[in-house]
């Protein structure tokens, strides 16, 4: 499993913003009546202007100008508030969500392969692929970047630069909707959801780098794998906690991450 | 004078508080001095040193869980409380060290692990914990023939407790201790170059922090009577760090606040059933907009904006 | 929306008849990890004390039922259990969650205050407290008869069990092994999960790795089916046991096509082949508008079980209620709301029929009624 981080905001509400698209698609199906399809589309507009734009003036606007830490707790206060809300407004038990692809195995030299692993996997690639290519081979994608890496100098250059950071919350909606149409088949979905979902997400961005792309799928990767290998072949008592000391690692003893750029900033 | 008189009648309102009260309300009381002292060791992490932790809930359970074995062995609830002191205080000067390295939402992270390490060590280490099928039959413990078992005998008990933890408290913040926290937290380099040992006073700033939460570990243990891992989870670390904040950082008496907002809000906001922790949240996103200072801050505000007013109209 | 009216309803009956009330509080799992459970064993109790007020309550006084929620805390709970007691209550229903009822057991027996639990570990009926009683199936009576159809029904040697980490699952997980030595079956997996687990891959490597001749099940609902779609996704092609909540219609609803094959032991069903038991899933169905699991059963009986037994006695006496229910059996021919017959020993634990079942094409399907035990 994939997930992503682009945004320079720290969010503890990350793992419900996975949680909530997939509640809007429900929430379209059921009270719009609309087929699954459009209902996507609709969950993905819903996200875009919830969790990308309004998130950005309601919550991280007013707040950052007192500094990261409020906005830390705010953030642990909406999870709370998304969570709750959905739980009192459409559901608390898990619902099962529709996959938009055949859930067959393949057998392939005597493997089950799942066709939804293999989707995963392929839109994953496509999305990383795709999204690298944006921040790194067109014009607004650098400015994306630079403004996430030093904003006064790049406003001294003439880039737009709320817009960009406006970009950059839109992006992360529409990342947090796709990858929430992608597990949500397999998890269900369910309000707390977000609490698992999180943790994951941060870790991985953390351990691969906060300031790359490339550097949060690695992570996301290597906890995948390490994860399942502890679970297999380790106790699996402590499964939870191997990622945890892999983040403490290395958060103590390289904080730019893996792949990461040693920033001129302070984190 | 005035906040002499009003911490009298505080005290007095505390005192007289219980009687009348049936014991559903007597436990709430103990239960918010309880959750009041350790959020006073979080706030002098947080408020007065400026470090963030995600972990006080775990030193409220390593607390609990050493008072829980030692006391169901017949062994006196004050050694309890010395063995939590010590122990708390030694592990939340280790979890300060890497406050020395990062700050902010990496240390969050850092006390975030750590949170849910505790967590996991109490539910699988079955042979210490007794696991996921928790800890009861805690004895109250009685103090030279003052047997605490009633609820309003125990609620005087947890009382005591923090009003000494209260002194000790403030005790220290005026001391060149508490001093040299808030210098840290305005501004470290400065206070490194005034001649502040940066590196001795974080530690001491979680550790402190930490043993205080392992007090009230101790008194939560007696008052509910049986513990188990889940009760320890990171939920009541973010407990414990929004009451903080509501409250308002670093101010002394913030932490009394927001545990009591805690603690009843759930009581006074019956009619909302199930909305509660959603206007609770609302809540909080809302005082860090507009008044990150919390509660008290809040009030500082009212009356700063409102006494020039009462000049003019005299 | 729906809990909002029964309160004001609740409230509206106390002001109408302060006098002539009985006051049952329900304490019970309305948020957290056990909100399901509990919501389905408020609305189950709810549903029968509405309908024996409309019949004009208990020996003529109306039942009250204030609700309290919590919030699956065993902390919280203790603190409502005791808000209860202090409302000089005639019985206490609730909560569900085992670790909780551990806490607060002791404040209702101090009390004296009968309490109906919908909690199912093995131990809160072995600590000699005379003011308890269960409402369904306590693990050591389920796992016998779990363990005779893996040794009867499908001839197994050799088990894994994947259960799920909390008191519940740990409890269950304990009295099962216990049970497979007893009958020489070899446990040759022992796989731990999280609760609120998503990703059940590395679980479900190691349970094919270990090759048993089943794979024992125990978690609850929602991990139950991210298990049966991580299963289904893997080709494991062992029989997959459970007990209750495995083939629950929640779980068969969120698992999908991958319920299907799965079979065990059903204590207590809301798909029970009974014809009052069906009767009363539309009943509820109709009021609250979902498929109700065992735990609204739970709920419902345990009034009705109150209220045959007060009948009985003829006043309302707590101690003389905990001391009627212990030995009590109440057919539903007395008492129609009991739904099957049930009885209640010495320790509070009970007894009625249950079932062997397996999910066909997304349906429980009962395949065997197993009798009382203690027939």
């Amino acid at each position: 499993m994939l997930l992503w981080q682009t945004s320079q905001t720290i969010n503890f509400a990350q793992g419900e913003f996975v949680m909530l698209p997939a509640f809007f698609v429900l929430a379209a199906m059921k009270f719009g009546g609309l087929s699954f399809p459009l209902a996507m589309l609709v969950g993905l507009a819903v996200a875009l202007l919830v969790l990308g734009l309004l998130f950005k003036r309601l919550v991280v606007d007013p707040i950052i100008r007192h500094g990261v830490l409020p906005l830390v707790i705010s953030t642990i206060a909406l999870a709370i508030l998304l969570k709750e809300g959905v739980k009192e407004f459409y559901a608390a038990d898990a619902q099962p969500f529709p996959a938009a692809w055949a859930t067959t195995n393949l057998e392939i030299a005597g493997a089950a392969i799942s066709v939804q692993s293999l989707v995963i996997m392929a839109v994953a690639l496509v999305t990383v692929g795709l999204l690298q290519y944006f921040l790194a081979g067109t014009a607004t994608g650098r400015r994306m970047q630079a403004t996430a890496q030093n904003p006064a100098l790049a406003r001294v250059l003439g880039i737009p630069v709320k817009r960009m950071i406006l970009y950059t919350f839109l992006i992360n909606a529409a990342l947090v909707a796709l990858a929430s149409f992608l597990v949500s088949p397999i998890y269900l979905a369910k309000f707390s959801n977000g609490e698992t979902l999180g943790l994951v997400a941060f870790i991985a961005a953390i351990v691969g780098g906060f300031n790359q792309v490339k550097g949060a799928i690695v992570g996301g990767v290597l906890l995948g794998v390490i994860d399942n290998f502890v679970a297999a072949y380790l106790s699996a008592q402590y499964r939870a906690a191997i990622p945890l000391f892999l983040l403490i690692a290395v958060i103590l003893f390289r904080p730019q991450g893996l792949l990461g750029r040693v920033e001129e900033r302070t984190v | 004078m005035m906040k002499k008189l009003a911490i009298l009648v505080a005290a007095v309102a505390l005192i007289a508080a219980p009687f009348g009260l049936k014991p559903y309300g007597i436990y709430l009381l103990s239960l918010w001095a309880v959750m009041t002292i350790a959020a006073i060791g979080l706030n002098l992490t947080l408020g007065y040193a400026g470090q963030i932790s995600l972990a006080q809930g775990s030193f409220v359970g390593i607390g609990a869980y050493i008072a829980a074995l030692l006391t169901t062995q017949g062994w006196p609830l004050g050694l309890a409380f010395a063995a939590a002191i010590v122990l708390c205080f030694a592990i939340g000067w280790l979890l300060g060290y890497p406050a020395l390295r990062v700050a902010h939402h990496y240390l969050a992270f850092v006390t975030l692990s750590f949170a849910t390490l505790v967590f996991l060590v109490l539910r699988n280490e079955e042979w210490l914990t007794k696991g996921v099928y928790g800890i009861s039959g805690i004895p109250r413990p009685t103090l030279a023939g003052w047997s605490t078992k009633a609820p309003l005998d125990f609620y005087f008990f947890c009382l005591l407790i923090l009003a000494l933890v209260a002194a000790a408290a403030g005790w220290m913040i005026r001391s060149p201790w508490g001093r040299a926290f808030t210098a840290l937290r305005e501004n470290p380099i400065r206070a490194s170059s005034l001649g502040v040992d940066t590196r001795r006073y974080t530690l001491m700033a979680f550790a402190i922090g930490s043993a205080l939460g392992g007090i009230a570990g101790v008194l939560y243990a007696p008052l509910v009577q049986f513990i188990e891992p889940t009760a320890f989870a990171l939920g009541l670390s973010l407990n414990l760090l929004l009451m903080v904040i509501v409250g308002g950082a670093g101010r002394f008496f913030g932490p009394f606040l927001g545990a009591a907002v805690s603690v009843l809000l759930p009581e006074w906001l019956r009619f909302s059933e199930g909305l509660y922790l959603m206007l609770y949240a609302v809540f909080v996103m809302l005082l860090l907009a507009f008044c990150p200072s919390g509660l008290l801050g809040l009030g500082a505000r009212a009356r700063k904006s409102w006494k020039p007013s009462s000049k003019s109209a005299n | 929306m729906r809990s909002f009216v029964s309160v004001v309803l609740a409230l509206f009956a106390v002001g109408a008849a302060a006098q002539q009330t009985v006051n049952m509080p329900i304490v019970i799992e309305l948020s957290g990890a056990g909100a399901v459970s509990g919501t389905n064993f408020r609305d189950g109790a709810v549903l029968a004390i509405d309908e024996i007020n409309a019949k004009g309550g208990i020996l003529g006084r109306k039942i009250v039922a204030p609700q309290s929620d919590t919030q699956s805390n065993p902390g919280i709970s203790r603190a409502q259990v005791q808000k209860a007691i202090d409302s000089d209550p005639y019985v206490i229903l609730g909560p569900v969650f085992s670790g909780s009822v551990k806490v607060n057991m002791v404040l209702a027996q101090q009390a004296e205050v009968p309490q109906i639990t919908g909690a199912e570990a093995a131990e809160i009926t072995q600590m000699g407290n005379p003011y308890i009683f269960r409402t369904s199936f306590g693990q050591q009576m389920s796992m016998p008869k779990i363990a005779n159809y893996i040794r009867d029904g499908l001839k197994a040697k050799t088990v894994a069990v994947l259960w799920v980490n909390n008191d519940f699952g740990k409890g269950g997980r304990d009295t099962f092994t216990k049970e497979m030595a007893a009958r020489g079956i070899k446990v040759v997996a022992d796989v731990p999960t999280e609760s609120g687990q998503v990703d059940f891959a590395a679980d479900v490597v190691k349970l094919k790795g270990a090759n048993a001749d089943a794979i024992f099940v125990y978690t609850n609902e929602e991990e139950s089916a991210r298990f049966l779609r991580e299963a289904r996704k893997q080709g494991v092609t062992k029989p997959l046991i459970g007990e209750t909540t495995l083939l629950g219609q929640k779980v068969i609803d969120m698992a999908g096509d991958a319920a299907n094959g799965a079979r065990g032991h059903v204590g207590l069903s809301a798909d029970a082949p009974v014809p009052a038991v069906l009767a009363w899933k539309q009943k509820f169905l109709k009021r609250f508008g979902y498929v109700p699991d065992h735990n609204g059963i739970k709920g419902y009986t345990g009034v009705y079980a109150v209220k045959y037994a007060t009948g009985k006695i003829g006043k309302f006496d707590r101690k003389l209620l905990a001391k009627t229910l212990h030995g009590l059996t109440i057919t539903p021919k007395q008492e129609p709301g009991i739904l099957m017959e049930t009885t209640w020993d010495a320790h509070g634990d009970i007894d009625r029929v249950s079932f062997l079942a397996e999910v066909v094409d997304g349906k429980q399907k009962i395949v065997q009624t197993l009798p009382k035990l203690g027939k």
